[in-house]
Order: structure tokens, then C-alpha cells, then sequence
């Protein structure tokens, strides 16, 4: 119990110094999260869409894949990820691993199909009649399909959040295919796992506040863009 | 003619509708009546190009039904449905009823007079700016006949437009769906399963039972003098279903 209280001390500590290390590292966490949730929207939300409009018998294996992939452990996400971006994998000459950017693929790998999923179930739930309102208003396929998008804006921010939570709490991918290299590829949760390992709890458990307060924040954004679509 | 449709077929797992000939001609209202799954909707759906029909020949204005995408969405924007079941969209009653427009490019001066006049029309014009889904019943059936008829279609399709209304609603609908046909010559065609309103507005009435048109004819033959007992047992009530 003191640990905890010594980890919110130490989170107390840690915001008020700015520390030039941790912000490094929250800066890093925060945008291979966002970039990553970001990419995995512009994917996820146009193809749940259309995926969505569908019947649902005609999208039965397609669903069962993206459920599937929707409960792909971290590891072995960041596993595939490695083979393909290590120097014998079919990516290997682009030099990626261990990079910030090898970081936001494997997330990408993880919330795409989180965004896709959550966005096809909650536009099967009314999109259709959505569709077929804009359709008999005159409304051609993409502005119907837009259509559908901003009513059931709330259902994929729902979405959006959910994936963002996955990737902003990952560490098994991340770690893999970045390495945890100080100032080039440590974000929050494995400086949480080194911190751990080293004994330093009270820091671990203050990085693990700070985190959750990040999370807080972001998250607080989408919701309140959501309450707004209500 | 306005619609005409010849042979029409429609199949799900079993045929649900058989269409040998049915004409649909300018400026009158029709009401289609006919017992729950009866093809009624179906029907409509076909005629407004949300459902596919599986073979026949459908013609608007004389013209076949193009193959092309963009044209078939040209045909489609000279029509406008209202289902049985009102959808707003989440959005302010005043771009609930331009919604149309601005799908057709309609310029903003032209979108703000059209939705203006419209509001004052059905009496609305105070909610404007109100979340269209805060609407009581009436309101939004009010609101989504507005949002059909604002681009001024050629044919208006109404799937029970007053199912769920009490009677003050009921009658003010009615009122605006004449008016809507007298004042902008807009062809009606109404689904109703109450036999009353289709006497009360249509001037023709066509009753569809099992997916087969029994009988159609201006609305006081088939009230007065039907010519088939099925049309006459349902319009007397007489028909259990």
C-alpha cells in the first residue's frame, strides 16, 4: 500500500519537474498512439462502413477474421511485425525496426481491426436504414455512405476510443519491434516493464499514473466529441 | 404516364410480388391498400429504385430504366419516399429538410427560400433550429414529408405516413399531402392499410393481396361497386388477416 502511495508521490514529483527524459518519453508514447489510431481510422471506419452496409451473410468469414484479429495478442502481433521489418523479413531493406515507426505498424496491426470490427457492428445496427433515407433523398453512394458515417458518429467514436485504449496500454508489440532504446524508442509502458525489472516500483507506479492520466485526457477529448454527436 | 410497370417480378426465397400491369399517371393520388404482407412496401420500394426486381419492365416518363449508375441516380432524384418508420437525421430540423437540396447542389440562397417556405407550410417554422430527433411523433412525420417534397419530386412514395399518429396529426398530414399534390402537382402514391384515409384522399386506389394487384380503379368503384369479393371483403372490413 505504501508503494502505491510513494508511485502518486513519485507521479506528483515526476509532472512538476518536467523531467526532459520523461517528456521525451510521453511526447514518443503519445504520438505513436495518436499516429497510429489516426492511420487505423482512415482504414478502419471506411471499411467497417462499407463492411457494415453489407447483409451479413455476405460478410461472414470477413467478420469472423476481423473478430479474430480483434484478439490478437500483442506479442505475437509484434512477433509478425519483427519477421517482416527484421533484415532476412520481405521488409527488411527499409531499415525500420527498432524505429518509431516499426512502433506505430504494430499498433496499427492491433486497432485496425478494432476500429473495423466496432465500426461494422455499429453500423449494422441502423445503417442500412440510414442508407436507404439518403438513397431515396436523392443522396449518391458517397454522400449516403457519409451520411451514415455522421449519424452513427457516436457508435465509431466508440470505436475509435476503444482502439486508442488498446494501443496507448500495449507494451508486448512495442517492445519487440522497438527495443525500449532510451530516447529513441522508449514509451510509457516499457519504461514501466524496465522500472519493474529494476526494482524502482515507486517510479514504475508513478510512470503508470502519468500514463493513465495521458489517457484520461485523450480519451476526455473523443468523449466529449461523441456527447457532442449525441 | 408517369410509372408504368409491365411484369413485374419480385423473388426473395418465394415470389412475393407479381406486377402484370400497373400505371401510375400525373397529378393524382393513389392509395394502395391491401392486408399485412401483401407486397405493399415491396412494391413501393421497387417503384422509388431501392429494391432490385428480378425481371419486368419499370419506365418513368416513357423512358426504360437506364443501366447506367449515374443516370439510374438521375431517375431516382425525381422521386422521393417516406417510410413508415421516421428517421431524422441527427441534425437540425432546417438541414433535416435541405438535405435534399444540397444533395441536388441547389444553390444556399435557393436552399434557405425552399426550406423557409416549406417550414411555414407544415407550421414548423419556429422549431428550425431545433435537434430534428427531439420532435414529438407528428413533428418529425411533418419534418420528413417536408425533407421529401422540399426538391419537388415528380413522385411522391408514402409508406403509411400516418401509422402511430393520433387524429389531429393524422388530419394535418392528410391536408398537407393534398395540398402538396393540388398546389405542386406532385403525383402521390400511399401505402395505407386503413381503408378510410385512401377513401378520405385517393383518387385511385389499388388493392394488392398476396403479392398480386386483385383490383385498382378510381376510389369510388372500388369502395362502391368492387368487382372482385376479396376487394369488397377487404374493403367492408370483412377480411380476416
Amino acid at each position: 500500500m505504501s508503494r502505491l502511495l510513494e508511485g502518486f508521490v513519485e507521479a506528483f514529483q515526476l509532472i512538476i519537474a518536467l523531467d526532459p527524459a520523461l517528456l521525451q518519453i510521453v511526447f514518443l508514447s503519445l504520438r505513436v498512439s495518436i499516429l497510429a489510431i489516426i492511420i487505423s481510422t482512415l482504414l478502419g471506419v471506411p471499411l467497417g462502413t462499407l463492411l457494415g452496409l453489407k447483409p451479413e451473410r455476405k460478410t461472414r468469414f470477413v467478420n469472423k477474421i476481423i473478430f479474430t484479429f480483434m484478439g490478437m495478442p500483442p506479442v505475437v502481433a509484434g512477433l509478425v511485425i519483427y519477421l517482416f521489418l527484421s533484415r532476412q523479413g520481405p521488409l527488411g531493406v527499409l531499415g525500420l525496426l527498432y524505429t518509431p515507426t516499426a512502433m506505430i505498424i504494430a499498433q496499427v496491426f492491433l486497432s485496425f481491426p478494432i476500429v473495423t470490427g466496432l465500426t461494422m457492428v455499429g453500423i449494422r445496427a441502423k445503417g442500412s436504414e440510414v442508407e436507404e433515407i439518403a438513397r431515396s433523398l436523392g443522396a449518391g453512394s458517397a454522400l449516403a455512405a457519409w451520411t451514415v458515417v455522421r449519424e452513427l458518429r457516436i457508435a465509431i467514436l466508440g470505436a475509435i476510443i476503444t482502439g486508442f485504449s488498446r494501443v496507448v496500454a500495449e507494451v508486448g508489440a512495442v517492445m519487440i519491434v522497438g527495443g525500449n532504446i532510451a530516447g529513441h524508442t522508449r514509451v510509457m509502458t516499457t519504461a514501466i516493464v524496465l522500472e519493474t525489472r529494476r526494482g524502482n516500483f515507486e517510479l514504475a507506479i508513478g510512470l503508470g499514473i502519468v500514463l493513465l492520466m495521458l489517457s484520461f485526457i485523450v480519451n476526455s477529448v473523443l468523449y466529449n466529441i461523441q456527447r457532442g454527436g449525441e | 404516364m408517369l410509372v408504368e410497370l409491365t411484369d413485374i417480378r419480385k423473388k426473395y426465397d418465394k415470389e412475393v410480388l407479381k406486377v402484370d400491369k400497373l400505371l401510375f399517371q400525373k397529378g393524382l393520388i393513389y392509395g394502395i391498400i391491401g392486408p399485412s404482407g401483401a407486397g405493399k412496401s415491396t412494391l413501393l420500394r421497387i417503384i422509388n429504385l431501392l429494391t432490385p426486381f428480378n425481371s419486368g419492365t419499370y419506365q418513368f416518363m416513357g423512358r426504360p430504366l437506364p443501366s447506367n449508375g449515374q443516370e439510374r441516380l438521375k431517375l431516382q432524384r425525381k422521386m422521393a419516399l417516406v417510410f413508415q418508420k421516421t428517421l431524422l437525421f441527427k441534425d437540425s430540423v432546417w438541414n433535416n429538410v435541405a438535405y435534399g437540396l444540397k444533395a441536388r447542389g441547389f444553390s444556399r440562397s435557393e436552399i434557405t427560400q425552399r426550406v423557409g417556405e416549406l417550414l411555414e407550410q407544415v407550421g414548423l417554422q419556429e422549431l428550425a433550429f431545433r435537434r430534428a430527433d427531439t420532435l414529438s411523433g407528428g413533428e418529425a412525420q411533418r419534418i420528413a414529408i417536408a425533407r421529401a417534397v422540399a426538391f419537388e419530386p415528380h413522385l411522391l412514395l408514402l409508406d403509411e405516413p400516418t401509422a402511430n399518429l393520433d387524429p389531429g396529426n393524422i388530419e394535418l398530414i392528410e391536408k398537407m399531402i393534398r395540398q402538396l399534390n393540388r398546389t405542386k402537382s406532385i403525383t402521390v402514391v400511399m401505402v395505407t392499410h386503413n381503408v378510410f384515409q385512401a377513401h378520405r384522399i385517393a383518387q385511385e386506389v389499388i388493392f394488392i393481396h398476396e403479392g398480386r394487384i386483385v383490383e385498382s380503379g378510381p376510389t369510388e368503384q372500388i369502395f362502391e361497386e368492387p368487382l372482385d369479393p376479396r376487394t369488397k371483403a377487404f374493403v367492408e372490413g370483412r377480411m380476416i388477416y
